[in-house]
């Protein structure tokens, strides 16, 4: 690998957007060289399942062009994207992972990617994931599954594992990821990258290819903090196409990550969940994790936050109340899937009626992963089952929503340390609340496929936000056996900004204590390896 | 064992003698939004298959519903319209089942939570009043529609292959729920169609849809069922799906009616079913079963926030509903002299609007109504159509009573003067000049012919000098005949009395 292409692969997204803005590089530059590493390193690390060279050269080109003749370009023209691929793309071949949409082009663009595209970002590809979204560790894929940069016997996380293998890989600068139960957040701390799920209805689903409708969101999965605020600013924010997006302008993001960049945390009340890996609540967390996620909350203190333990109770409930709800809205998304008016038909030979065309297409084109929730969504929301199974998960999920309103108290009102402290001393609420991301550093290729609870496991503590439409972030904390730990941040709905403001002030505190970003380290050990 | 076998009718005063029937109606109506309930689709009737289609409404992957505002507002006027209750909260649901005229999977309706619950709507049959209660009101998606080619039913079974035009699916519908109608007897056929009718009319003042069932905008669900008379349980109804027509409402309930009564009689059991109603021969027959029922799956659509009306924004709509049928009939009923009975002819016969706009054009009530319901109905029926389906208009046929009226024409002139009307040959003065309709004066050749008649039948002539006046009839008729029916009989009568006595 050259130098050049080394330095610019190396480089954050918002330091690319400050070079390309500047001319001090060209876009087509910048795209050759993820170009190049994704050609040299793909065929072994599996992040992407569509990539077209051209289209993305071509992209680059227009941005060149468009600079050179003066046209006003906005902030990020020309930094390359890499979107999961259940991102709806125009003309651009999108299966969510499964082998019953191969082979279609859609007609139209997510708004995610409608945005992105007006920002003038090129389109690397379409990153690997699991099935439909359903799985944590991308094994589901029915192509292939992609590796994790840190050590390619392991899982890069699941259901965004594309993304988070070709942004810790250098094969992206930043990736969008969806997370439905944890699949931006658990991928992002098993390869170590920012990932960030979003408050449910700030950002648009129009376009997101739908797994479970009442909990998916869109996020940005990158390298830093920072970049990963602007890349959340670049594709939030209300869209009329989807009736449950949130009709207000989003909190300031890359603002946050800067002020918090700069470290000072005094009079942030910091949560810690004692039910996710906390005491009589350790079982399954692996002690190296734990350790970390200690260490990352005394820096917090040290930074001048004051941290307390919290109680979450019905957090326990989350695992068994999500497997209800997701496989229902799933069962229920994916029956459009029936072989009349796009992708993969079987048996339609002129012989067969309708029922078995539809039965056949649905046999041959779904995954194992799939058929079983489809199995179940419909199961739960049988007529006699419903209320046992589908009402009731409904009311966990309300406890749970109770459990975080009452963590955050009155706080939820302002920002941190931004004047909302409740009247009897802020006994009442925290402003953040943090826990591990994953209980476990990421597990080697086929260790939990054949047990579906183990892996259901990992989404442990990724969970209750998602269930409350709460956002929530991961943020590397540090290593265990040589694996990256994430811890989780989470904070009430549209307070996304303190997420940015206590990871940013997380990530700065490390780095100078290191001397260098986190990803460096993967960086060193690769350049050691390949020395 | 199905309950078609032979299909067996008892006679319908009979079985009323031993039965007593149950009815009850869900009607399916479009409305007449701009754009679909989903989507920004246009909804225009009859465009070339698949060009009104969208992302959402061929529920492509990704694709995301937005509620359409306008529909919720037809929908909460018509809830308003039949003395619902307005939910101050309420969601839609999915419906799920494969089929491929439903794109997603699922239909979007209603479920548990419908937008409007607990109206009425009162109909008259015979100057008698029915009072229908309105379970629910609820919004939902239509469906695309199946075409089944090859084959010789246009079925799906026996079909080569099927296509699928998805113009329709998602045109916003409305469904309308009765509880079950007892107690109407022997006016159970009539009710159904009184109660059909009336809310077709309510639908047409509220300007929430076309209405035109031809075109599919309002079809009705029928259920009948039968009871021995002083049974305290009803009978097991069957459900006869898509009538769409006021004409076919009616003989599918009375059909059910004398076909269930034969089930009953025979000792077996009436099956729950679906049943498809036959244009052509006025018969219904078995569809698909009920006994089994299909579960659905309902649940709450997530991908649509609650519908939550502002009560203040339901009571405005509440008070700018236009006059309603029911009123405008009170109203009318009263400036016409009408009778009750004979105001609900006019409206059972669906003419309501057309006498009131004949009157406005110029006609006397009378006049108004007499050429409606009578010789405008029977050409209706026999063309097997709507009245409002007759190439006339209101206008037209106001200058025909007057043509009468002013004795232009008589009668009979008149009706031919119709005939060139609806043949597109015009107004009726038009018709009447171009035809040579009108009735002659004391013209010259009438005077002419009265004479040639008297000259002609000198022996009749005689008899009515000596006495038998009512000979006269003969010559009448012979210059009517000579003028080929455009003289006014009483004038050459009295033309021949003048010469002859």
């Amino acid at each position: 690998m050259s130098a050049p292409t080394t330095e610019l692969t190396g480089r954050t997204a918002d330091e690319l957007a400050r070079l390309l803005s500047a001319g001090e590089v060209a876009a087509a530059d910048v795209t050759r060289a993820y170009l190049d590493r994704i050609a040299a390193e793909d065929g072994d690390l599996g992040a992407y399942l569509h990539v077209d060279p051209e289209a993305a050269q071509a992209q680059a080109a227009e941005v060149d062009s468009a600079r050179a003749a003066g046209t006003g370009l906005g902030p990020l023209a020309g930094v390359p994207v890499a979107l999961k691929d259940v991102v709806v793309t125009e003309g651009v071949p999108t299966t969510s992972g499964s082998r019953i949409l191969e082979g279609w082009r859609p007609p139209y663009d997510a708004t995610v990617a409608a945005r992105l595209k007006a920002a003038r970002t090129v389109l690397l590809g379409k990153t690997n994931m699991d099935e439909f979204a359903m799985g944590s560790s991308t094994e589901n894929s029915a192509y292939r599954p992609t590796r994790n940069p840190w050590d390619p016997a392991r899982i890069p996380g699941g259901s965004s594992g594309g993304s988070s293998a070709a942004v810790a890989g250098g094969l992206a600068p930043w990736a969008i990821g969806t997370d439905t139960g944890g699949s931006i957040r658990q991928p992002a701390a098993l390869t170590g990258l920012v990932g960030h799920k979003p408050t449910y209805g700030s950002v648009s689903r129009y376009g997101l290819i739908a797994f479970s409708s009442s909990l998916d969101q869109a996020g940005p999965m990158a390298r830093t903090v920072l970049d990963a605020a602007v890349l959340h600013e670049a594709i939030g924010g209300y869209d009329p196409c989807d009736s449950t997006s949130i009709d207000a302008p989003l909190p300031v993001l890359a603002e946050s990550a800067r002020r918090g960049a700069t470290g000072d945390l005094s009079g942030v009340r910091i949560g810690v969940v004692r039910e996710l890996g906390g005491e009589g609540h350790a079982e399954g967390y692996e002690p190296g994790v734990l350790a970390r996620v200690a260490e990352a909350v005394a820096l917090l203190e040290g930074l001048g936050a004051e941290v307390r333990e919290v109680s979450c109770p019905a957090f326990d409930l989350a695992l068994a109340a999500y497997y209800l709800i997701a496989p229902s809205e799933a069962s229920s998304n994916l029956a459009r899937f029936d072989g009349v008016r796009y992708g993969l038909r079987v048996g339609d030979d002129g012989e067969r009626d309708l029922d078995e065309v539809m039965a056949l297409t649905r046999e041959r084109g779904f995954g194992p992963e799939v058929k079983r929730r489809i199995v179940l969504g419909t199961y739960a929301l049988s007529s006699g089952y419903y209320e046992a199974y589908y009402g009731q998960a409904q009311k966990v999920r309300t406890l749970i929503s109770h459990d975080f309103a009452e963590a955050f108290g009155s706080s939820a009102a302002g920002g941190p340390a931004g004047g909302g402290r409740d009247a009897d001393g802020g006994t009442g609420g925290v402003d953040v609340l943090v826990s591990p991301t994953t209980p476990t550093v990421a597990f080697p290729l086929g260790a939990r496929v054949d047990d579906p609870i183990a892996m259901y496991a990992a989404d442990l503590c990724t969970l209750p936000a998602s269930l409350a439409g709460v956002p929530a972030i991961s943020v590397p904390c540090g290593l265990s056996d040589g694996l990256p730990v994430g811890l989780q941040i989470m904070a009430p709905a549209l307070a996304d900004d303190r997420c940015y403001r206590v990871a940013a002030a997380l990530e700065a505190a490390q780095d100078d204590a290191r001397g260098a970003r986190f990803l460096d380290q993967l960086a060193a050990r690769t350049g050691a390896e390949a020395r | 064992m199905t309950t078609t076998a032979g299909d067996r009718l008892v006679a319908y005063d009979e079985l009323l003698t031993r039965y007593e029937p149950v009815i009850g109606l869900e009607t399916h109506v479009e409305l007449g939004t701009a754009s679909k309930m989903f989507c920004g689709c246009a909804t225009t009737f009859g465009a070339e298959p698949n060009t009104q289609t969208c992302p959402v409404c061929l529920g492509l992957p990704g694709s995301l519903p937005v509620a359409n505002a306008a529909a919720i507002e037809a929908t909460v006027r018509i809830g308003l319209a039949l003395g619902c209750r307005i939910a101050s909260w309420c969601r839609f649901a999915r419906k799920n089942y494969f089929y491929p005229d439903i794109p997603k999977g699922f239909q979007t309706s209603q479920y548990d939570e419908p937008l409007c619950t607990a109206g009425h709507l009162d109909v008259e049959v015979d100057g008698e009043t029915y009072r229908v209660e309105i379970e629910r009101v609820h919004l939902e998606e239509d469906t695309g529609k199946n075409l089944h080619v090859g084959g010789a039913t246009g079925r799906i079974h026996g079909a080569d292959h099927s296509l699928v035009d998805y113009n329709r699916a998602g045109i916003p519908l409305v469904e309308i729920v009765t509880r079950p109608i007892p107690g109407t007897g022997a006016k159970a056929p009539e009710v159904a169609r009184a109660y059909v009718t009336e809310l077709r009319d309510i639908l047409l003042a509220l300007g929430v849809s076309e209405v035109r069932m031809e075109q599919g905008n309002l079809r009705s669900d029928v259920n009948t069922s039968l009871a021995p008379i002083g049974d305290l349980e009803w009978g097991t109804r069957t459900e006869t799906k898509n009538v769409n027509s006021l004409r076919s409402v009616e003989r599918a309930v009375r059909f059910e009616m004398r076909r269930q009564a034969a089930v009953l009689d025979a000792g077996r059991r009436v099956l729950q079913e679906t049943r498809h109603f036959h244009e052509d021969t006025g018969t219904t027959s078995a569809g698909r079963s009920k006994e089994e029922a299909t579960d659905y799956r309902y649940f709450p659509e997530p991908d649509l926030v609650p519908i939550s009306p502002d009560p203040e924004w339901v009571e405005k709509l509440a008070a700018a509903l236009p006059e309603l049928p029911a009123a405008r009939r009170a109203r009318l009923r009263q400036e016409w002299g009408l009778s009750p009975t004979e105001m609900s002819w006019i409206a059972n016969a669906g003419a309501l609007g057309l006498v009131d706009e004949t009157v406005a054009a110029g006609a006397t009530p009378g006049d108004a109504r007499k050429w409606w319901l009578g010789e405008l109905a029977r050409r209706a029926n026999d063309a097997g159509v709507e009245l409002a389906g007759l190439a006339i208009s209101p206008r037209q046929v106001a200058e025909l009573t007057r043509l009468v009226a002013e004795g232009t024409v008589n009668d009979q002139l008149a009706r031919q003067a119709l005939d060139g009307v609806l043949a597109g040959e015009g107004d009726p003065a038009q018709v009447v000049q171009a035809r040579g309709l009108a009735v002659m004066g004391e013209s010259d050749e009438l005077v002419a012919a009265v004479e040639a008649a008297i000259a002609g039948a000198p022996d009749v002539v005689e008899k009515v000098r000596g006495g038998k006046v009512q000979a006269l009839g003969a010559l009448v008729g012979a210059v009517m005949k000579a003028t080929r029916g455009k003289a006014d009989a009483a004038t050459v009568r009295r033309m021949l009395e003048q010469r002859v006595l």
